[in-house]
């Protein structure tokens, strides 16, 4: 199984474990069941509509799934899925 | 849950806000949640990577936040959350700060004019996303 690993403000979410083990043979389905073994972490991961949120990356790795196959990159037992979040903010106006 | 910055820590924030003026600056803030307090022990500049409109928006990048997380890690301490400014404008987190927040972490937002830093409030983001709530800054 691919491993994920957890960001801290996340933990809370995951039983305080900082690596799941998830079944999936793509990133996305890796991160789908993810959400689904530990429901409250959905929202925080994907948008209303299903999305994953802007500021959530994925990486293989050390390579940002973006640049490789998106959620349709294939991922094999052992390999290291990291989720990082990137922090974006600003006043409205 | 309370938020404990020193003097100097709280004084490194403000000088980052107002080296960075009229843009808004970002960092990180590191330290140690005992529970039923979190203390900052050190804050860390980070790099205001928005392509535009750094007046009204940042951006740390991800491998700046793993960075911090791992350097936080080998010091036994933790990232407890981030702290960015508001030029001209309210300490108060916007509709775009809340869309972009993670949970668990405190966002410090310091709000100030061309000379000083006028205010400085902790949020936290609610577990629903729903909105925010305050957290008090204590020396």
């Amino acid at each position: 199984m691919p491993k994920v690993k957890i960001p801290s403000p996340l933990r809370q979410y995951t039983g305080g474990n900082p690596e799941v083990d998830v079944g999936g043979a793509t990133a996305g389905e890796a991160l789908g069941n993810l959400a689904s073994e530990h429901p409250d972490l959905r929202q925080h991961l994907y948008t209303g509509d299903g999305k994953l949120r802007s500021f959530v990356n994925v990486y293989k790795g050390d390579e940002d799934i973006r640049y490789l196959e998106g959620q349709d990159t294939e991922v094999a037992d052992g390999d290291e899925i990291s989720i990082i979040p990137s922090i974006a903010g600003g006043r409205c106006k | 849950m309370p938020l404990k910055i020193g003097a100097g820590d709280l004084g490194r924030i403000h000088d980052h806000a107002r080296d960075a003026y009229p843009e808004e600056c970002a960092g990180a803030l590191v330290g140690i949640d005992n529970g039923g307090i979190k203390v900052v022990v050190d804050v860390w500049r980070a790099e205001n990577t928005h392509e535009e409109e750094r007046i009204r928006r940042f951006l740390i990048e991800p491998l700046e936040v793993k960075k911090f997380e791992e350097q936080a890690e080998e010091k036994d301490m933790g990232l407890l959350g981030f702290y960015h400014s508001h030029p001209d404008h309210p300490a108060e987190p916007s509709e775009y700060d809340r869309e972009h927040a993670w949970p668990g972490y405190s966002y410090v937002i310091a709000s100030l004019g061309a000379e000083n830093v006028e205010d400085m409030r902790s949020w936290t983001l609610r577990d629903d996303r729903s909105g925010y709530d305050e957290e008090p800054i204590v020396g």
